[in-house]
């Protein structure tokens, strides 16, 4: 049987389901017969739900005025005919 | 802001992504190199090839679409607005600049990461001059993976919090990561990029995003639950 520690280090891999299923297979026995590494799994799984409701992120008006502003004088530096 | 605390995830390297722009505007670009197929947002291509021929309004769409997440990779980095709000300008502008350069290899988001990335690492440099600084760092295998608290989390733990107050709650766990993991996380898990993709946005090795996506992870886990924790659930440390 897996240790915790070696489980621990194929965590990321068995969450993104990267892992190959002999080892997938030994993940789960170990998950299986070890509630503190199911707790870990659970909710490591959940911080990375969760994280992903997030993924949308604005940028502050004034910044993205700014940023058009220079952008569009590089433009127009470029292609002066524009 | 400690400036020291800021760098203490950083460190002193000779890699590669540290000693681009040495003069700042003499860029060897972030050539592609990435040597994986990934999947390319369909009208990307189109959108380059146009803004390349002086489309305003194609290189504006790219913009748009980007400059929100490259904003806040330049905050995660420089943890400073002004600083950051250079960052992104920088990125832009270099992007513009160079569209000859993006080959359509590798989705435009993970070049201009890659371009983001250098201008927030010079900025860093700028603040303390004598020191060069990097993502690509060696990092301690020990401390990083110790569980601290294991408590089973309410099976919808978001639900207790409102949404200002769980931004707040999820913002504050990362800010509390290292510059490196924080990186990482934002870009694999926030923004959805694979793990060969932040490789190379960050010129990491496949095996160093995998270790700082695991500390990053467990640490923010570690973190989230203190507040998720089901009520009445002991926590205490393994491992």
């Amino acid at each position: 049987m897996l240790t915790c520690k070696q489980f621990l280090a194929e965590l990321s891999d068995f969450l993104d389901e990267k892992t190959e299923s002999e080892i997938r297979a030994k993940l789960e026995r170990h998950l299986a017969e070890c509630p503190n590494c199911w707790v870990v799994c659970d909710t490591t799984r959940k911080t990375i739900q969760v994280y992903k409701g997030m993924s949308s992120c604005s940028i502050p008006e004034d910044v993205h005025s700014r940023l058009m502003a220079a952008v569009e004088r590089k433009m127009a530096a470029r292609n002066p005919r524009n | 802001m400690d400036l020291q605390a800021l760098l203490a995830g950083l460190t002193v390297c000779t890699g590669a992504l540290a000693l681009l722009w040495d003069n700042g505007d003499s860029p060897e670009m972030a050539t592609e190199s990435i040597p994986v197929a990934v999947p390319v947002v369909d009208d990307e291509l189109e959108l380059v090839a146009k803004a390349r021929k002086g489309d305003a309004a194609s290189f504006s769409v790219l913009l748009r679409r980007y400059e929100g997440k490259i904003f806040r990779l330049a905050m995660n980095i420089t943890q400073n607005r002004e600083d950051a709000e250079d960052v992104l300008q920088e990125a832009f502008l270099k992007a513009y600049e160079h569209l000859d350069q993006f080959q359509g290899n590798s989705r435009f988001y993970t070049w201009i990461v890659r371009i983001a990335v250098n201008q927030a690492l010079m900025k860093l440099r700028k603040r303390r001059s004598d020191r060069a600084v990097s993502l690509d760092e060696q990092i301690d295998t020990g401390e990083d993976t110790v569980i601290r608290e294991i408590a089973a989390w309410d099976p919808d733990p978001e639900q207790q919090y409102s949404q200002a107050e769980l931004n707040q709650i999820l913002t504050g766990a990362i800010d509390d990561l290292e510059p490196i993991y924080r990186t990482v996380f934002t870009l694999r898990d926030v923004d959805g990029l694979s793990t060969e993709e932040t490789a190379e946005a960050l010129d990491l090795t496949i095996p160093a995003v995998k270790s700082r996506l695991l500390r990053a992870r467990l640490q923010l886990r570690d973190k989230l639950t203190r507040f998720f924790k089901r009520k009445g659930d002991d926590a205490f440390a393994y491992m």
